[in-house]
């Protein structure tokens, strides 16, 4: 079977002169923020092509490992986006997700991964129009940004 | 301030005292056993060993300065769900009490069945510098030579670790009973503080002569606290800046041969299975090429830094300090000082201690509606 490359080799190498185009991995929650996407999506609103989706039934399943991986293994930025607090289907995962983020901002800006890669947010099942603008907004905050040191770490 | 009895020291051999107060531990109808630091047959040093007949304290050194690996994990598996009835009377260096709290609180241990003891610590050499100490192998002057000096200094051309020589907790206070040799003539006499009810209750029961504090422990802390913070100020200093962006944090971890070591020897990392040995990381040989591609080289085995920051988000608030993943380490990765570096930081973030408190719940185990809203920007 074959396998799914989720970074072609292609986007790796830009061509000369064009502009630098972010990998954003965004971990999203099944009830809000992935419904969000779903709106934003069958409303035909413009989005930033750079997000990478990954479904997860709730922000309150998104460990550590997996922000600190796909920072180490080529993504610019990490978008984590879940309920509004009051609204969390299984009543507070967002919270714990809240706190597993604010552990990463004390530990990864100490070894020079900017904060600002890493980015924490509510989005309602029915803000269609505030997700495609969240994703807007953290694309084009990235492109400023600039590529993320660690693409060409031999060390990961 | 609980009370405080003295320990006699007879021929100045203050081992042999506290051998002495372990039989009386023993001989006391509530303890069924005693976990206590016993010398190896050879090499020098001292392995946590669990002692139910009063003929075998002949081994026990509690003093040595020698740390092997941290007892809290071993007291873990003699009070979890205990139904013995009696308690473990444990004698554990204070990094060993606090890794034991952290322990408890993750439901591993149990306070309720056991008696915490701990003393005033110097500090312990590196298992590689152990038996180079004459004190470690039952040399009761160069023992006594390295308690009046508080651990503070080369003996036997080594010093003791330098999770010890930076150490801010040395004295055991969350322990039921401490024992008291900061300022004291080691070879005439300790002390022994009650810290807690329970440690108040055996205290009664000993029948050891009371004692009263004059202050020269207070002093002789004192001064070994402003040493070692000035220690610690510095070795933050040092790995704050030779880890400030990603470049310098694989170099500083690029001995690391993913040997896991330092997650095994670590007290407070408890997971049954970590998912560093399952295949939640296991990538095809085409992840591999494209990272080689994209990079130009690539380090055998991959996933290095990966490993050590996940670690430092699992575990650094629960990071008492004890130093054993450096002690652990084959290739002398510098594990502790990154570690200790951002628990300072992680445990500051969430106004937490690891081990100051049973009391204190860990701050991922605990969370509030509202809280920590700058993370979002948002009114929520």
């Amino acid at each position: 079977m074959q396998e799914l490359n989720v970074m072609p080799e292609t986007q790796n190498v830009p061509m000369p002169g064009a502009a630098f185009e972010p990998a954003i991995v965004a971990f999203v929650c099944n009830w809000c923020t992935y419904t969000a996407a779903d709106l934003a999506g069958t409303s035909r609103m413009v989005q930033s092509p750079n997000v990478r989706l990954v479904r997860m039934m709730c922000t309150g399943m998104v460990d550590p490992k997996y922000i600190i991986k796909a920072l180490l293994g080529g993504a610019d930025a990490v978008l984590i986006s879940g309920c509004h607090p009051g609204d969390c289907h299984y009543i507070n995962g967002n919270y714990k997700a809240r706190r597993r983020v604010k552990l990463l901002m004390e530990i990864l800006p100490r070894f020079g991964i900017d904060a600002r890669r890493i980015k924490l947010t509510w989005v309602g099942a029915s803000e269609g129009n505030e997700f495609a603008a969240t994703v807007n907004r953290f694309a084009a905050e990235i492109k400023e940004l600039g590529p993320i040191d660690t693409r060409n770490l031999p060390l990961l | 301030m609980g009370s405080i009895a003295r320990i006699e020291v007879t021929n100045g051999n203050p081992v042999a005292a506290l051998q002495g107060f372990c039989a009386r531990l023993l001989a006391d109808g509530e303890i069924s056993a005693v976990l206590a630091p016993r010398r190896l047959p050879v090499g020098g040093g001292t392995m946590p060993a669990l002692v139910a007949d009063p003929e075998q304290f002949r081994d026990v050194d509690p003093l040595a300065p020698s740390f092997r690996l941290n007892a809290a994990r071993m007291l873990t598996r003699l009070t979890r769900g205990a139904d013995e009835g009696g308690l473990v009377a444990a004698l554990l260096r204070p990094c060993e009490v606090r890794a034991f709290i952290e322990l408890c609180k993750l439901n591993q241990g149990s306070l309720e069945n056991t008696l915490l003891v701990s003393l005033d610590c110097p500090g312990a050499f590196a298992n590689a510098d152990s038996a180079r100490f004459p004190g470690n192998q039952g040399d009761t002057e160069s023992l006594l030579g390295f308690l009046r000096a508080g651990g503070q200094g080369f003996f036997g051309g080594v010093k003791v670790a330098r999770a010890c020589r930076t150490c801010q907790h040395p004295t055991g206070a969350e322990a039921d009973l401490s024992i008291g040799i900061f300022g004291q003539e080691p070879a005439k006499g300790l002390l022994l503080m009650a810290n807690t009810p329970r440690g108040e209750g055996f205290m009664a029961r000993l029948g050891l002569p009371e004692a009263s504090d004059d202050g020269s422990r207070a002093k002789a802390l004192q001064g070994l606290l402003e040493q070692r913070s000035a220690a610690q100020e510095r070795l933050f200093a040092e790995t704050t800046a030779a880890t400030s962006d990603m470049t310098g944090l694989s170099t500083f971890l690029s001995a690391c041969v993913n040997c896991y070591n330092c997650r095994t020897a670590c007290p407070v990392c408890y997971c049954k299975e970590c998912v560093f040995l399952t295949d939640v990381f296991e990538h095809k040989p085409w992840q591999y090429m494209s990272w080689a591609r994209q990079r130009g080289a690539l380090k055998m085995p991959t996933d290095t830094v990966f490993f050590h920051l996940t670690r430092l988000a699992h575990m650094s608030t629960a990071c008492v300090g004890c130093g054993q993943c450096s002690n652990a380490c084959p290739n002398d990765v510098p594990v502790m000082e990154l570690f200790k570096t951002i628990a300072a930081s992680t445990q500051k973030a969430f106004e937490y201690e690891a081990g100051r408190d049973p009391a204190e719940a860990p701050p991922l185990s605990v969370f509030r509606e509202h809280e920590f809203t700058e993370l979002t920007g948002g009114p929520d």
